[in-house]
């Protein structure tokens, strides 16, 4: 075939004199690309399709059984990668992070190693981390970022983090690291080791699954429906609801694996509608134990090395936010103005608000003060809705989780509940 | 090459695959002997040195590199400074944006029209290889440079970076460690991975080549259209097309350095390029084999 090609066309100059066969040949070349482009386009399109068609067949569980189950589960030895989307509906928590507590997130200041500042990070986006766990002693979490990693990594009193893109890294010892990195770590994976209640940031879908579960009380519906498979496993799905109405939160979905009991998937979805809030889950696990060198961490030489001790100091200003993190319950969402005045919580369960009297008496600043430039005003005024109700006027901050009310008299109401749930109590307080 | 032609000679007609081999010997030296392509490969080869002094220069007093204490600047450069291999995954993360892709840019977009541009190409067609296999010969030695400029980015780093800094165990980004031998091999195998990563956009190039008779017309489309996909990887609001863009999971080797090794993503970018090269060659192949060659 070859040989003639060059034949056939080196005669090129007259070439516009030679039949619609040679013509229609030409054109039939092209169909090659154009069929390869289809059938990958096809096979993008389907296999997704054909891979996640039906739901695997299992004895039918009761809702109380399954809990049961999760909480007897005593896989200790796992590793995996988890998968984690978060939409609060906050723009950029990075760049706000940064502006809330100085030399934080951003690594201009402190160590960018700092645990407590690295997790803040996955309370927005998307994430891919490798975690691995061996027994309560042993676990490791690494955030995988194009071209570095940050790892944390808990093995017996010791607690390291290491950021390879700054080529820094933390160190802390147990018995501080117990309230401080550890508890991130420590509750990561594996059981429930003995740390303490848990605060920051939980990064597995086990962690997520304890934070709701412990939140379930009467004013929750907790079913089980049907089944589904995640990570290459058969999995039930917990379905919890809060009764009430008024929350943010329309309902959480916990996949647990059939065989031992671990919670593989974790999503959050608002009673608003559209994408899920907060979506963890394992794109591949594996319960048998993991190599033991992932749990060992040198520095390497000309590392910079933060010890707990300093960077404690540095970075206390950061902590009211990681309360506002997914997966918190309600009754924690308060916890994180404590400082600033007096809290009172309002109602129960899903719909609990925390009234916070801020001890200046005065909120955001309004117009009536007189004292903020006019551009301040309507930058505010943009962030925030206008209400008015009984309790005079004030401003509703939202994000698809948390609002927040501040009246014009310095109170602040903070709830995981809807804008009019936040009015009402505002109502009835005054 | 004389012998290539002896061979031909002897050969006669009948296609052997020694004869093949020939042209693509001849392809091959040809290109390599080229101005063109001999400043092209310095440059690739200057941007290590370029990266290993300055990080030097900046560091020479014990400061860590960067403004504010690392973090910024390109990928791996802070612990280029604690195990000189690091020079090698910094010059690779550098380059392949731009430079290395440019250089391969140059070459595939003047391998059949720049032919075409100086008369040459009919008499190589008057030779009996026919024109699939004057196409593969070409896209082969493409193929070959991106793998030869790739190395000479990686040996050129490796040379710098072990002379100014020290050797040694190698941390992965994961923080474990490895010996200086499984560092080599890792940077070995990465510098394949890169020089495959750049195969589809080595088709493209091939395929626009065989659009036009100018030379320098197919260069500029093919170098333009990686901007253009560039810009358009870094929008975040297409989000939707970024995982079937060419150049999305470039950078995807840095996963090569963890441990264990997370194969997904550069599995992803090695299935892309395969259908890249796929698509685009056989478009190459269908314009090529039915065009008219007048000049």
């Amino acid at each position: 075939m070859a040989p003639n090609d060059s034949a056939e066309t080196n005669g090129g100059t007259n070439g516009g004199t030679r039949g619609p066969a040679a013509g229609r040949r030409k054109a039939a070349r092209y169909i090659v690309p154009v069929a390869v482009a289809g059938v990958a386009a096809a096979t993008i399109g389907l296999v997704p399709a054909l891979a996640s068609s039906g739901d695997p067949d299992l004895p039918k569980i009761s809702a109380q059984k399954l809990i049961e189950k999760i909480a007897a589960s005593d896989t200790e030895q796992l590793s995996g990668m988890v998968k984690i989307s978060t939409d609060l509906g906050i723009p950029s928590l990075g760049g706000l992070a940064e502006s809330f507590a100085p030399g934080g997130a951003g690594g201009k200041g402190g160590s960018s190693a700092d645990p407590q500042e690295r997790m803040t990070e996955l309370a927005s986006g998307t994430h891919t981390l490798r975690v691995a766990a061996d027994g309560p002693d042993k676990q490791r979490v690494s955030i995988l970022d194009d071209t570095s990693e940050y790892s944390l990594i808990h093995n017996g009193d010791q607690v390291w983090a290491y950021d390879s893109k700054s080529d820094q890294a933390y160190h802390a010892t147990e018995d501080r690291a117990g309230k401080d990195a550890g508890r991130d770590a420590g509750r990561d994976a594996g059981k429930k080791s003995g740390h303490p209640v848990p605060e920051g940031v939980p990064t597995t879908p086990k962690a997520l699954a304890e934070q709701v579960l412990k939140a379930a009380g009467p004013t929750t519906s907790v079913t089980v429906d049907g089944t589904a498979q995640v990570a290459g496993r058969d999995a039930y799905k917990l379905v919890v609801k809060p009764k009430q109405s008024g929350s943010t939160i329309g309902s959480v979905t916990i996949a647990v694996d059939a065989a031992n009991g671990v919670p593989l998937k974790f999503t959050m979805l608002p009673s608003s509608g559209g994408k899920a809030i907060v979506d963890a889950g394992f794109t591949k696990v594996d319960f048998s134990k993991p190599d033991a060198s992932s749990f060992t961490f040198t520095p390497p030489k000309g590392t910079e090395v933060t010890e707990a001790d300093d960077a404690k100091a540095e970075h206390k200003a950061g902590k009211g936010l990681g309360d506002l993190i997914p997966g918190a319950d309600a009754a924690q969402l308060g916890a994180g103005g404590k400082g600033a005045g007096n809290t009172k919580i309002i109602g129960e369960g899903w719909s609990t608000i925390a009234e916070i009297t801020t001890p200046g008496g005065t909120g955001i600043p309004s117009k009536a003060s007189g004292d903020v430039p006019a551009e301040a005003q309507q930058f505010l005024d943009a962030l925030g809705d206008k209400v008015t109700g009984k309790f005079g006027s004030g401003t509703v901050f939202k994000t698809r989780v948390v609002n927040a009310l501040m009246t014009d008299d310095g109170k602040v109401y903070v709830g995981a509940v809807t804008k009019d749930a936040l009015v009402k109590a505002a109502n009835s307080a005054s | 090459m004389s012998q290539a032609e002896a061979a031909v000679a002897g050969a006669g007609r009948a296609t052997s695959p020694l004869w093949t081999f020939g042209i693509l010997r001849s392809e091959l030296t040809t290109m390599l002997r080229r101005w063109r392509t001999l400043a092209l490969l310095g440059v690739l080869a200057a941007v290590p040195v370029l990266i290993g002094i300055a990080v030097r220069i900046e560091t020479g007093d014990g400061s860590s590199p960067g403004p504010g204490g690392g973090g910024g600047g390109p990928a791996f450069l802070s612990q280029v400074t604690n195990n000189g291999l690091f020079l090698v995954f910094a010059a690779l993360a550098v380059t392949l944006p731009v430079f290395l892709p440019m250089a391969v840019g140059v070459v595939a977009g003047d391998s059949v029209a720049g032919e075409a541009n100086a008369g040459t190409l009919r008499y190589l067609l008057v030779a009996p290889a026919g024109r699939t296999r004057l196409l593969l010969t070409k896209y082969a030695s493409v193929l070959l440079f991106c793998l030869v400029a790739t190395l000479v980015v990686a040996l050129s780093a490796l040379v710098v970076g072990l002379l100014l800094f020290p050797a040694g165990e190698v941390t992965t980004i994961s923080g474990t460690r490895i010996g200086f031998g499984e560092g080599l091999l890792r940077a070995g195998l990465i510098a394949v991975v890169v020089a495959a990563s750049l195969t589809g956009f080595a088709a493209i190039g091939l395929f626009v080549s065989t659009l036009t008779g100018s030379g320098i017309a197919a260069m500029a489309a093919t170098v333009g259209l990686l901007i253009t996909v560039q810009i358009v990887d870094g929008i975040p609001q297409l989000s939707a097309m970024h995982p079937y863009l060419f150049p999305h999971y470039w950078m995807s080797y840095a996963d090569l350095l963890r441990a264990p090794v997370y194969w997904d993503e550069v599995v992803k970018n090695l299935g892309l390029q395969g259908l890249y090269a796929a698509v685009f060659g056989s478009a190459a192949w269908a314009r090529f084999t039915t065009k008219d060659i007048t000049d």
